[in-house]
């Protein structure tokens, strides 16, 4: 089988399931037993995604924008962190609490907060979106880099290199495929930063849209909104995935054939 | 035997080099969950510069500790040991996955600061040596065993110290690939000699390829003897000299453990 035919084969299971799930759904809001305003059915929501698409990909747009230029600011941020933790235990005592103290800022207040200091613009949005993705970054990175084995930086030493010239030669690409876990965490938590700071002070957006909706009795439109931000996130798994691939390949290789 | 082409063009230089190696009553013990481990006591080896002392024992007798100790990696509880500047051979080849094997050999001369193709053109001439000509680009993933360890070779080679302290450098290697290569580290070693203290558990390839043969105590190891070869190279393992060292060898290591 050529390699294009099994990656349509191994989708077939995944495509299965949703089949099954949305027909469920339909028999469920089909059968009356909850409000179409509280679950609206599946061809509500491909209804609404039509005729909305428009206002929707506007929206969408806008949202994406920010959570792409998100996930580049938490990934430089995250990046950066975890190099300077991992090189100093001084900042590894003093940062690396922080670091987890700052997942614990809970983002509504803080959201409304940032609207005050930053205004309506997309500033307040980077900061959220970096500041819950960057956490997942760092930390895979920090792990993958402490994971090198400590004989190949004993060999280093005998090959009389600095300290920096192991981390180049060794430790940075050993902690690509870390950097790379972490980035495909950031996706979905990124995706969710932006809804949550669109709703705390915006004009537009898919999130700003899916708050606008609800009140508005327009349910299947506020789902469909969802479904746009769900794909979107899967869509930037898979490229992170791919480019992975690309990027390391020797990560998923193994004696007699790739393993993963 | 193969051929010896020409010299490679960038030979590295050892450093001036006069202490070789001296170990003086050296002990080291780590500390385990179920209390002490000792992996050396009391092991003295002395090899002068330019001289190849093999180092034969039990498993787990502190062979490795021992080239460790050497290299400066680690520090002994007790006594003292003395050496230049020594390149490490780990047991394990730990290549670079993500390096090309001619990056990863070039890697000894990269970690001192020399440039990316300065180092390659460096390492390439020792990949025809050592037979991996056409595998230059290869990653580690897609080298057999004995490729790796001699792409490991290339590397300890390349360091350019004085000291090699190779740890089971062949271990992996067939029957005929290990002749081959312990040909060409003898010629190597003859071109350019260096202090060498070589771990290994075949006897024939110690009394083959070094000026003295020291047997160890299974742990906590020490040396129980010291067989001086002195036997005209290039040595042949059908020499009735060399069969009979082997015996003796052989007979030491029995009466060690
Ligand atoms: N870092 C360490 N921590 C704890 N114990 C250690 C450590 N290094 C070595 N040892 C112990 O010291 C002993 C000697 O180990 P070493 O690796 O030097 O043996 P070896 O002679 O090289 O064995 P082999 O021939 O199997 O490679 C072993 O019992 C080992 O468990
Ligand atoms: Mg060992």
């Amino acid at each position: 089988m050529s390699s294009g035919l099994r990656r349509v084969g191994g989708a077939l299971p995944a495509l299965a399931i949703v089949i099954v799930l949305v027909a469920a759904w339909e028999l469920y809001a089909a059968s009356g037993e909850v409000d179409s305003l509280l679950l609206p059915a599946p061809h509500e929501i491909a209804q609404a995604l039509w005729e909305d698409r428009a206002l929707l990909w506007d929206n969408f747009t806008v949202t994406a924008g920010e959570v792409l230029l998100g996930i580049v600011v938490a990934a430089v941020a995250g990046l950066a962190c975890a190099v300077a933790i991992h090189l100093s235990p001084t900042l590894r005592r003093a940062v690396y609490p922080l670091l987890v103290a700052s997942q614990t800022v809970p983002i509504p207040i803080f959201a409304s907060l940032l609207v005050v200091w930053l205004g309506f613009g997309i500033a307040p949005k980077l900061v959220i979106i970096a500041l819950i993705a960057f956490f997942p970054i760092a930390v895979t990175t920090l792990d993958a880099l402490a994971a090198v084995d400590p004989e190949q930086r004993r060999l280093m030493r005998t090959l009389d290199a600095s300290r920096l010239r192991t981390f180049r030669f060794v430790e940075a690409p050993a902690a690509l495929p870390g950097l790379f876990s972490g980035a495909k965490i950031a996706v979905a938590v990124a995706v969710i930063g932006a809804v949550f700071a669109e709703q705390s002070g915006s004009d537009k957006g898919l999130g700003h849209l899916v708050q606008q909706a609800v009140p508005q009795m327009l349910t299947a439109r506020a789902y469909a909104a969802v479904l746009i931000l769900s794909a979107f996130a899967i869509a930037l798994f898979g490229l992170l995935s791919l480019a992975e691939r690309i990027a390391l390949p020797w990560a998923f290789e193994s004696r007699g054939g790739r393993s993963r | 035997m193969p051929e010896v082409t020409e010299a490679p063009v960038e030979e590295p230089r050892p450093v001036s080099a006069h202490i070789g190696v001296r170990v003086e009553n050296v002990s080291r013990s780590f500390a385990g969950r179920r209390g002490a481990v000792e992996a050396l006591r009391g092991m003295s080896l002395r090899a002068r510069p330019g001289e190849v002392v093999a180092v034969v024992g039990a498993s787990g007798c502190g062979k490795s500790t021992l080239l460790e100790l050497i290299c400066g990696l680690q520090q002994p509880d007790a006594g003292t040991v003395a050496a230049d500047p020594a390149v490490l051979m780990p047991q394990r080849d730990l290549l670079l996955p993500w390096a090309s094997a001619l990056d990863n050999a070039a890697l000894a001369l990269r970690a001192r600061g020399v440039g990316r193709e300065r180092a390659r053109a460096a390492a390439r001439p020792w990949f025809e040596r050592f037979g991996l000509a056409g595998f230059e680009s290869a990653r580690p993933a897609a080298l057999s065993g004995g490729m790796r360890q001699r792409v490991a070779f290339v590397r300890t080679l390349l360091a350019g110290k004085p000291v090699l302290a190779l740890d089971e450098p062949f271990a992996a290697l067939d029957a005929l690939t290990r002749q081959e290569v312990q040909a060409w580290l003898a010629q190597t070693l003859a071109a350019e000699p260096r202090t060498v203290v070589l771990v290994t558990h075949d006897v024939e390839e110690a009394v083959l390829l070094a000026d003295e043969v020291v047997v160890m105590s299974p742990r906590p190891g020490r040396a129980v003897a010291t067989l001086p070869v002195g036997l005209a190279r290039p040595r042949r393992r059908t020499d009735a000299a060399v069969v009979a060292l082997r015996e003796r060898a052989l007979q030491a290591l029995g009466a060690a453990t």
